[in-house]
Order: structure tokens, then C-alpha cells, then sequence
């Protein structure tokens, strides 16, 4: 008999009707947030500006409208339209009005915009030029910062163009004493501090700021009430007209006040979750550990027969599809990076409590038969794993991924513990911590730990060392030499090193230039009033009033550099069959496989060069000639043949994520470039860099601005996912990936890092699948992997994969009992899978 | 402590394979030996049957079938994934070919896996001599075993090979005390009929001791490889059975009252 109710629970008929009603017209942006915004801020322009800040949000709240949706229990949209979105000229604006055209028939994320919010939205601009954070951000930069965000070595454009997010409050604060006790809080604060005191003007108005947005809260939950009453009195249906008297009820009390039942705790949590991204703009707001904190409500209400498990379970699923309801419109390369209108708000369940004791309960379990109910993208559902793990809570979450939705990701408590207690938590509060957007651990309600900072690019530095530091013309990086005069590996390795040193720096540079301009142009009170100590040390979250600070930036492409850098050492230092002078020439003509005409440019400009250079003299049709050939490849078929060669050596080379210690233990080494110098940077809340090793889905675009690397990889082609092995490369089955990856060291990336493998979910069938399953992830964790997830293997993937089989050489699938990779099989076959993946 | 052999036993394999779930329980690490008395006609691994190093042609290029080697170099593969042993209840299965015709080397390698506590299986024709499989049953966890038909003409005219060694060996591998599982693979044209599948099942539920039956559906995975070694394969017409037949003789094989499912 299982502790745990773990079976499954009815689907309330309401739940597919909201859904409908959500997804049934494209996204639309809206002006109202940005007008009141700007009216707010023209008239404080006098006021300190922690005071205009609420006093704008205060505003904003009094007057954007307000909707009730049909069939909805819990209430509360930040937008008229369903999926609809507010913007944010605080931060940054003019990328939205130049693709005003063009936003609606985008391929990534399209949004609808009326020809009137238009209109608003050009003037309300006017008011912003010069007044933004990416403005102030990008004056603060140093130039050789500037240079190397000009060159793509990194891209810190998340909080340049957009507010931080990235945070989990503390919830339970707000249910249990709701915002009046939040405003005593800040008032007992108030009465401590003697005007006298050296930071009192910045305390005082803080404070301050505090109590006037839990007050807008307040009145915004007031609004809902009333609006509720006024529904109800013109509802016809009995039934919907009960339903909007308790919703009238319930934001009447909550969350002014502390949740008295698991509905109203419900209504609580929607209000916080939604109005911090009414707040700021910033993503990845992340419920946390949601299980943990509803369940005494939950417990209280089920014990005295307040609720069923069913109207506990439509709740829940109601917040899901809320969570769905809220979006953000991105500009169109960002969109690329974080396709599928995605917020990563992380919702966690299971793991340990402050005791080290197991969490589970049975909301745990409700909270996997959520997402099973209502497969959407959000939240983006985890699960902590530990020894103690019950295993009927694996296997709930295990049936959760052989639906193919791709939820929920899998964490590893044994590592992020430890790894979360050597940079400075305690014991408990790394017990008690959860994952923020991707797979970035955390303490809830004391961490501003600017998880997703920047994406560092770890193949171009290589690219750094093979030009002495050119780019395009352009000095970026140091003069590390030049390759031809490098006689060992270990001098080229040192050469990358430093390539590295320099960039990360270039980075923090760039990114603490952005924590500033946040502290000083968007500080948030009523997020700051959710996460301790920001109420006792009068100060913001963006001024460093968090309990633990961090600065997270994620570098990618370890696969690639480890079998990059390994294929350098072998064939060009051990074996000697090639020159480095050799290589360098194969990686600037991708191999004699084609380039593009900015390449092609870059190739003219340098021969070009290197004639004047020579004292030769260059006429304008000689570099049009010169331009001709290298477009064209202008490599004589000789020459192609050797590259050709070439690139069989370097595939024949073992391979990160094949199970082979010595080069998986080189890849280690290699992270360290990264992970190790990172940890001595400091940011301006007086926090600690941390590095993480995962690509969001930048992978792709930011591949694209990659020429050839020495594993073999074309120009262009995507870089790595996380610290996956390379597309493709991985040959030996999951088994043997997952040893490849666990020696890694996970704990140094206390950022997190991101283990994608792909199985069909079909290869999860039966109990033994499960069984099976839930083994794989154990073992990888007894070996000290921190995250790992499932990638949905749809109708498309396999398609491409029939196409591109060298990319998916590790795809399980499960055929006729047997469970086979998917490549290996014939064609027929293939074709059969493909067929009975549609069915479904 | 037991004395660890020095001399080097080697055996000829063709492959190995990890993170198999569908021969014995748990994640396990598949052990391809080479040579084998039968020719099934639908044999998936044609190129298992001669013990003789091969060449095959595989997408277009020739792929050398066949090595020979040592104990410890098999090990080193296997203890690879001891971790996903233990949290799975899996192990090793020795398959092939036919794992029964190399048994110096068989022994050896099952030994030297039960020194490090891994559960052991045989995937197995059942043919060969009852003394020989006599001595691998102290070192095997499982003994899965094919029944594929229960006329012996049939099955000579199929496999190439009588079925009466078979059946006896698998009466004496259940007297023995063994945890054996009987297999059938479900082959249209050859077996694939309630009253065929009954009578297998019937048989497999006068073993004493014997409680499962798995019936594993004909698939075409290894129609490809026949053409690598430049063979015709005899099976091209027929097409693998559907989920109805599957389930129809799911409920014919489990009228026998032995625990019946489709799929290893």
C-alpha cells in the first residue's frame, strides 16, 4: 500500500474549455501597462526613484482593465486578451517599434498589435528616449566590452533589453499573513530608523515604496471583487453565479489578509505569481516549491472536510492554465533563443525539507497529474530526486514524461545540496532550495541570483587563438601568438586559457554595467517586499537586498570545445598529421565545404591585406576576383580531397559522451576554462559569479554566428546543447552518455547544467519501461549528474531525423517489444514508427 | 576468496550492447556470441549464425562482423554499467549466436560476473548437449529460452533443425530447478496461429517450475543485413503481425494459466 494517494484523479470538464478559450486567437500586445507607466513617471520626476517606481506600479494597478474569463475560478489576468502581453518601455523599446510591421507574421512567437495601440505606444516612446535601463546600461560598458558583444563572444541582451525576473519569493509569507502584515512589517521597520540615521533617505523611501505597492495590491484585489459581484448580479446561471460570489469572497480577503482555506491560498498565490510580472518584465518568476508551501492549507481544508481531492485538483489545474495566460513579447532574435512563448516559470515538487528529512506529499502528486491534465508548457514542472524519494513519486513523474510533453526535469538533490552549501548557504536553506526557469537552484525568498545573465560562447575563443585575437578586421582578443609558431599542445591550450580569461572578464564587465543601471533605474519594491532581507536593510533586491546575491552566465559548447581541443592534441601534437597552419586553413574554408558571403568577405579582406602587406599592389577587380574564389570555395579539388580526409580523421577520434574516461575526463578539464575563473568575479550586490552549463535553445542561433570548429563541426551548424554530448556523437546508447556527462564536475557549475537525452516515448511503455526509467535517471544521479530531462520525440523530429540521421544517432525507440536506435533502423521501419507516432 | 583463473579464455562475439531492456530484467548489457546451429529463416542477426569472421555490408560499407576476445576484455565493458545493475535489478544476458557453443569461455565470463554480484542470463536455442548446459545452470539467474514450434518437421523446415533435442533440454533445464522463461517468436506463416501458439503453451506448462511465456512479435529489423552479406532473405513476403493477432494469441497462450505477455 502506497503511502501517498498516487493514482489518478478526474479531469473537471471546466479544464478544457479554459484551455480552448486561451488558445483560440494569436497573442495580442497591449498598451494599457505602458500608457499608465508613462503617465505615472511624467508626474514624479522629482521623487526619488524607489518612489516612482510604486507609485507607477500603484497606478498602473488602479487603472489597467480588468477581466474576469469565462468559466475561470481563479481570477486575475494581466491582459484583456487571453495569452496577451503589456510592454515595458522602462527597460527597453525600440526594437519593438521597429518590427511593429513585421511582429505579427514572425515565424518565432508572432503577436497581434492593433493599428490604435500602435498609435499609443509611438508616443508614449517619445517620453523614454534616454530614460531606460539598456540605455543606461550600455553608457556604463567598457569599450572592449562592447566590442566583444559587437563580435558575439557573448550575449548578455536578456536584462539588457528586458527586467531581471528570475526570482521565487517567498510565497508562504503572503499566505500566511497576507500584504496588511507584509505593510506592519515595513511600518515596524519605519518606526526603528531615526531620521537622524547616515542611509535614512534610502531606507525611509523604500520602506515606504514597500507599503504604498502592497496597498495597489490590495485595491487591485478589491477591483476583482467587486467586478466578481458585478458579474454575478447579471449571471443568469445559478451555478456560475455561486462560483463568482466566493471568487468575489475570496479577493476580498486574500491576499490582503492570510489565507483561511486551499482556495483562497489558491487566489493568493495567482495575485502574487501574476503581479510580479505586471511589476517588471523580467521571466522565469518561479513558483518554486508550490507543494511545500499550499500543502498545510490543502492538509487543514481535506482534514475538515472543507474540500475533495477532486475541487483540490481543479484548482490546481485552473493555476496551470492561468500560468499559461501570462506572456511576454520578446524581440525577434530573442524570440529564436526562447521559442514557444515560454516564461520558465519553474514549479518544483518533492526533495528534502530544512531537516533533510523527505517532502513529499500529496499535492506533490496532484501537482504531476496537473500537468498530466492539462499539457501545456507551463509551468515548467520538476521534480527533485534523492535517495529518499518515494518511488511511487518517480513513477508518477515518470508516466508524466512517457507522455511526451517534456515535463517534468529531473534534479538531483545529492549534488545541488553540497554544491549550493560551497557558495555560502546554510545547511537548511540549501535543503530547501528549488530551481528557477531552467535548471538554476536557489534558496526561495533570500536569492537574487540573476540566473540567466548571459550566454558565453565557448567556441569562439578558440576561433580567438587560431586568429591572434582578429575578428573581422578587429583586434578583440589578446595577442596570443600566432598558431604556425606553436610547438606544443599544452602552449596552444595556455593560448585558449587566456583567450578565455579575457572574454570572461569583457563579460562581467558588461553585465555588472547592467546590474547597475537595474539598482539605479528599476529597482522593485513590491518584488523586494517578498524576499528577505530587503524590508531589513531598507533596500531593494536590485540594490543588494537579498540575503545571497549571484551573477549566473552559462557558458556552451563544452562538447564541442573538449572534442575540439582533443582533436588538436592528437592529430596535430601526437599523431603530427597535420599542421596547425593546416588547420587553421581548414576551419577558415569550413573544411572546402562552402562558406557564406561574409566569410567569403572576411577571407578577401585578409588576402587582401596580406598583399598590401607584401608590398603588392591591389586593384578593386582584383579583390572582386579574390572575393569570386573564395565564395565559390576556390579550393583546388586536391585540397578539398585533404580536407575531405581531414574531416573522416577527426570523426574516427573518440568522442565526449561515449562512456571513454580519458577523453570524458579531458572535457572536465576543459569546463574548468570556464567554470573556474568565473567563481573570482564579484558583482555590484556584493554576490559571487557562478557559472551554469546550459544553452536555453541558443544553441542554434548563436551556432549560426560560429565558423567551422576543430571536432569537425561546420560553420554555422548548431553548437552543443548544455553539457550533452555533440549531435550525433554519442554512439553507445543512454547509458553510456549519461557516464560521459556525470564526469563532469556538476558541483562546480552551481549555476546548473542541462543533460538533454531523446527517447521516444514509446521506449517508456509498460511498467517495466517505467521501472527501467526510473533506474537510468538513479544511476546517473548515484554518479553525481545534477539535471537531467526528456526531449519530446515528435512526428517532425523523426522526420528530420530520417533526413539527418548523423544528428541523431543516440534516438531510442521502441519497436515490436524491442527497444532500438532509431538511425540504425531501415527505412520501412522507420516509416512505421513514424506512422504510429501520428496516431497518437 | 575464489581463485581468479590467469589464463586468457577468449570467445568470438560480434557485439555488445548496452542499455537493453528487453532480455531478463532491469538495464542490461547484451553479449552477441557468434556461431549458431539454426538458421531461423527470420533470424534478426543473421550475421550471428557463422562462427567464421564475416564481412557485411552496412549503409554502403563493409563492417568487419566478428572479434575474438578475452574475459577481462568483456568485463570492462560490462562493469561499465554496474551502477545501472544495481538500481535496476539488471545485469548481463548472454545471447547471440548461440552462447551455448563457446563454453570455456561462456563459463568463464559468467563466473567472473558473479564475482562481482551481477545477475546473470542466457538468451538460448537450447540446443546442445544436456551436459554441457548442465554445467552453466549454477551461474545463470534466468535461462530464457525459445520454443518456437511444437512439430518437429515444421521446425526442421524453418530452423534447419529437429525440435526434439530442444524440447528435452528444456524439460531437463526446468527439472534442474532453473528459472526458465519460455519465448516464442510469433512468425506469420510458421507459427503465428492460436492452435500452434496453444500447443507451445500447453508444452510450456507441463515444465515444472516454468510460470512465464513471452511471445515476442516477428519484426523486420534485420532484413537489411541479410542483403549486407550478400544473402536472399526468404521472409521478404510476410509482414509482422498485428496488435490484434498479437492479443488474440495472447489470450490463446494464456488458456495454459502460465503468466503470458507480448514482448521480452
Amino acid at each position: 500500500m502506497s503511502k501517498y494517494y498516487d493514482g489518478e484523479v478526474a479531469k473537471s470538464p471546466r479544464i478544457a474549455k479554459l484551455i480552448d478559450h486561451l488558445y483560440a486567437a494569436m497573442p495580442e500586445i497591449e498598451a494599457d501597462r505602458a500608457l499608465l507607466l508613462t503617465e505615472s513617471y511624467m508626474q514624479t520626476e522629482k521623487e526619488p526613484i524607489i518612489t516612482r517606481r510604486a507609485k507607477a506600479f500603484a497606478h498602473i494597478l488602479k487603472h489597467i482593465p480588468i477581466v474576469i474569463r469565462e468559466h475561470e475560478l481563479i481570477v486575475g489576468s494581466a491582459s484583456k486578451a487571453p495569452r496577451g502581453c503589456q510592454v515595458f518601455p522602462e527597460y527597453s523599446y525600440s526594437w519593438l517599434e521597429q518590427e511593429f510591421d513585421t511582429i505579427a507574421s514572425r515565424s518565432a512567437d508572432p503577436f497581434y498589435i492593433s493599428e490604435e495601440t500602435k498609435e499609443i505606444l509611438h508616443k508614449v516612446y517619445r517620453y523614454w528616449n534616454g530614460k531606460t535601463t539598456s540605455e543606461l546600461a550600455y553608457s556604463y560598458m567598457a569599450p572592449e566590452a562592447r566590442l566583444a558583444i559587437d563580435h558575439n563572444i557573448f550575449t548578455p541582451g536578456n536584462y539588457f533589453y528586458n527586467g531581471i525576473g528570475h526570482v521565487t519569493v517567498d510565497y508562504g509569507k503572503v499566505l500566511a499573513i497576507g500584504y496588511e502584515g507584509i505593510i506592519e512589517q515595513a511600518r515596524e521597520a519605519l518606526h526603528k530608523l531615526q531620521i537622524s540615521d547616515m542611509d535614512y533617505a534610502k531606507r525611509s523611501s523604500f520602506l515606504e515604496a514597500v507599503i504604498l505597492s502592497c496597498q495597489a495590491v490590495i485595491t487591485y484585489a478589491q477591483r476583482y471583487a467587486a467586478l466578481a459581484r458585478e458579474e454575478a448580479q447579471a449571471c443568469t446561471d445559478p451555478v456560475r453565479k455561486a462560483e463568482l460570489l466566493q471568487i468575489a469572497d475570496n479577493c476580498d480577503r486574500v491576499p490582503r489578509k492570510g489565507a483561511s482555506s486551499f482556495y483562497e491560498a489558491c487566489q493568493s498565490f495567482w495575485f502574487v505569481q501574476m503581479l510580479l510580472q505586471v511589476e517588471s518584465s523580467g521571466h522565469s518568476i518561479s513558483p518554486g516549491r508550490f507543494d511545500q508551501y499550499m500543502y498545510p492549507y490543502y492538509e487543514a481544508d481535506l482534514k475538515a472536510g472543507k474540500i475533495t481531492r477532486e475541487f483540490a485538483q481543479e484548482l490546481l489545474d485552473c493555476i496551470w492554465v492561468k500560468l499559461n495566460d501570462l506572456n511576454k513579447v520578446r524581440d525577434a532574435a530573442s524570440a529564436e533563443g526562447f521559442a514557444g512563448y515560454s516564461l520558465f516559470q519553474n514549479l518544483i515538487v518533492g526533495g528534502q525539507n530544512t531537516m533533510g528529512l523527505d517532502a513529499t506529499n500529496e499535492l506533490s502528486f496532484l501537482c504531476i497529474e496537473a500537468s498530466m491534465h492539462v499539457m501545456l508548457p507551463q509551468p515548467s514542472l520538476s521534480i527533485r530526486i534523492w535517495n529518499g524519494t518515494p518511488h511511487e513519486l518517480f513513477i508518477k513523474a515518470a508516466k508524466l514524461t512517457r507522455t511526451g510533453v517534456g515535463l517534468p526535469a529531473y534534479y538531483n538533490d545529492e549534488v545541488i545540496i553540497p554544491s549550493l552549501q560551497n557558495r555560502g548557504l546554510s545547511l537548511e536553506d540549501a535543503r530547501d532550495y528549488n530551481i528557477i526557469g531552467c535548471v538554476e537552484p536557489q534558496k526561495a525568498g533570500k536569492t537574487d541570483g540573476w540566473h540567466d545573465a548571459a550566454f558565453f560562447n565557448m567556441c569562439r575563443p578558440l576561433e580567438l587563438v587560431f586568429s591572434n585575437g582578429m575578428d573581422q578586421g578587429d583586434q578583440i582578443g589578446p595577442r596570443t601568438g600566432e598558431v604556425e609558431h606553436m610547438t606544443s599542445f599544452e602552449e596552444f591550450y595556455e593560448a585558449y586559457k587566456q583567450q578565455m580569461n579575457y572574454m570572461i572578464g569583457c563579460m562581467v564587465n558588461a553585465i555588472n554595467a547592467i546590474d547597475v543601471a537595474h539598482a539605479q533605474r528599476c529597482p522593485l519594491p513590491f518584488q523586494s517586499c517578498m524576499v528577505e532581507d530587503c524590508i531589513g536593510r531598507g533596500m531593494s533586491m536590485q540594490e543588494g537586498g537579498a540575503v545571497y546575491n549571484f551573477t549566473g552566465p552559462q557558458g556552451f559548447g563544452i562538447a564541442n570545445m573538449a572534442d575540439s581541443l582533443y582533436a588538436i592534441k592528437k592529430l596535430v601534437f601526437d599523431e603530427k598529421k597535420i599542421t596547425l597552419k593546416e588547420f587553421k586553413r581548414a576551419l577558415e574554408l569550413n573544411y572546402g565545404q562552402g562558406i557564406d558571403s561574409a566569410t567569403a568577405e572576411e577571407i578577401t579582406k585578409r588576402i587582401t591585406r596580406e598583399l598590401l602587406a607584401a608590398g603588392r599592389r591591389v586593384s578593386e577587380q582584383d579583390i572582386a576576383e579574390i572575393y569570386k574564389i573564395a565564395l565559390a570555395g576556390g579550393i583546388p579539388e586536391e585540397e578539398r580531397r585533404k580536407y575531405q580526409q581531414l574531416l573522416q580523421e577527426i570523426e574516427e577520434l573518440p568522442k565526449y559522451g561515449n562512456d571513454i574516461p580519458e577523453v570524458d575526463y579531458f572535457a572536465r578539464d576543459v569546463a574548468y576554462t570556464y567554470t573556474r575563473p568565473l567563481e573570482a568575479y564579484k558583482n555590484p550586490r556584493g554576490g559571487q559569479y557562478q557559472a551554469g552549463l546550459y544553452p536555453v535553445s541558443a544553441n542554434v542561433p548563436l551556432g549560426a554566428q560560429t565558423g567551422a570548429t576543430p571536432d569537425g563541426r561546420l560553420a554555422h551548424r548548431p553548437v552543443a546543447d548544455g553539457v550533452s554530448p555533440s549531435s550525433g556523437k554519442d554512439t553507445h546508447g543512454p547509458t553510456a552518455a549519461a557516464n560521459s556527462v556525470a564526469r563532469l564536475d556538476h558541483y562546480i557549475a552551481s549555476n546548473g547544467t542541462l543533460f538533454n537525452q531523446k527517447f521516444h516515448p514509446s521506449a517508456l511503455s509498460g511498467v517495466k519501461g517505467l521501472e527501467n526509467f526510473v533506474a537510468l535517471i538513479r544511476s546517473y544521479f548515484d554518479q553525481k549528474g545534477s539535471h537531467m530531462q526528456f526531449n519530446v520525440v515528435s512526428r517532425e523530429t523523426l522526420l528530420d531525423a530520417q533526413q539527418h540521421p548523423e544528428n541523431y544517432k543516440n534516438l531510442v525507440v521502441r519497436v515490436a517489444g524491442y527497444s532500438a536506435l532509431f538511425t540504425s533502423l531501415s527505412r520501412s521501419l522507420q516509416d512505421d514508427i513514424i506512422a504510429r507516432t501520428e496516431q497518437h | 576468496m575464489t581463485q581468479i583463473d590467469q589464463r586468457p579464455v577468449t570467445g568470438r562475439i560480434f557485439d555488445i550492447q548496452r542499455f537493453s531492456i528487453h532480455d531478463g530484467p532491469g538495464i542490461r548489457t547484451i553479449i552477441f556470441f557468434k556461431g549458431c546451429r539454426l538458421r531461423c529463416r527470420w533470424c534478426c542477426n543473421p550475421e550471428s549464425q557463422e562462427y567464421d569472421i564475416q564481412q557485411m555490408l552496412v549503409q554502403g560499407k563493409t563492417k568487419v562482423i566478428g572479434r575474438d576476445v578475452t574475459v577481462d576484455e568483456v568485463m570492462d565493458e560490462i562493469k561499465k554499467d554496474l551502477v545501472y545493475y544495481r538500481r535496476s535489478g539488471g545485469g548481463v544476458t548472454l545471447s547471440g549466436g548461440e552462447a551455448l557453443l563457446q563454453p570455456e569461455f561462456a563459463l568463464a565470463l559468467l563466473k567472473a560476473c558473479k564475482e562481482f554480484g551481477i545477475n546473470t542470463a542466457i538468451e538460448s536455442t537450447g540446443f546442445a548437449d544436456f551436459s554441457v548446459i548442465e554445467q552453466y545452470l549454477p551461474y545463470l539467474d534466468t535461462f530464457l529460452m525459445d520454443i518456437k514450434h511444437m512439430d518437429s518437421r515444421k521446425h526442421e523446415a524453418f530452423t534447419g533443425r529437429p525440435n526434439e533435442l530442444i524440447l528435452e533440454n528444456a524439460r531437463k533445464i526446468a527439472q534442474a530447478g532453473a528459472n526458465l522463461i519460455i519465448r516464442v517468436p510469433v512468425v506469420p506463416t510458421f507459427n503465428a496461429s492460436r492452435e500452434e501458439i496453444k500447443a507451445i503453451a500447453a508444452f510450456a506448462a507441463s515444465l515444472p517450475g516454468v510460470t512465464q511465456l513471452h511471445l515476442l512479435p516477428y519484426h523486420r529489423l534485420g532484413q537489411d543485413k541479410y542483403e549486407g552479406l550478400g544473402r536472399s532473405y526468404s521472409l521478404a513476403h510476410i509482414t509482422p503481425p498485428d496488435n490484434n493477432t498479437m492479443d488474440d494469441l495472447l489470450i490463446a497462450a494464456s488458456e495454459s494459466g502460465l503468466q503470458c505477455q507480448i514482448g521480452g
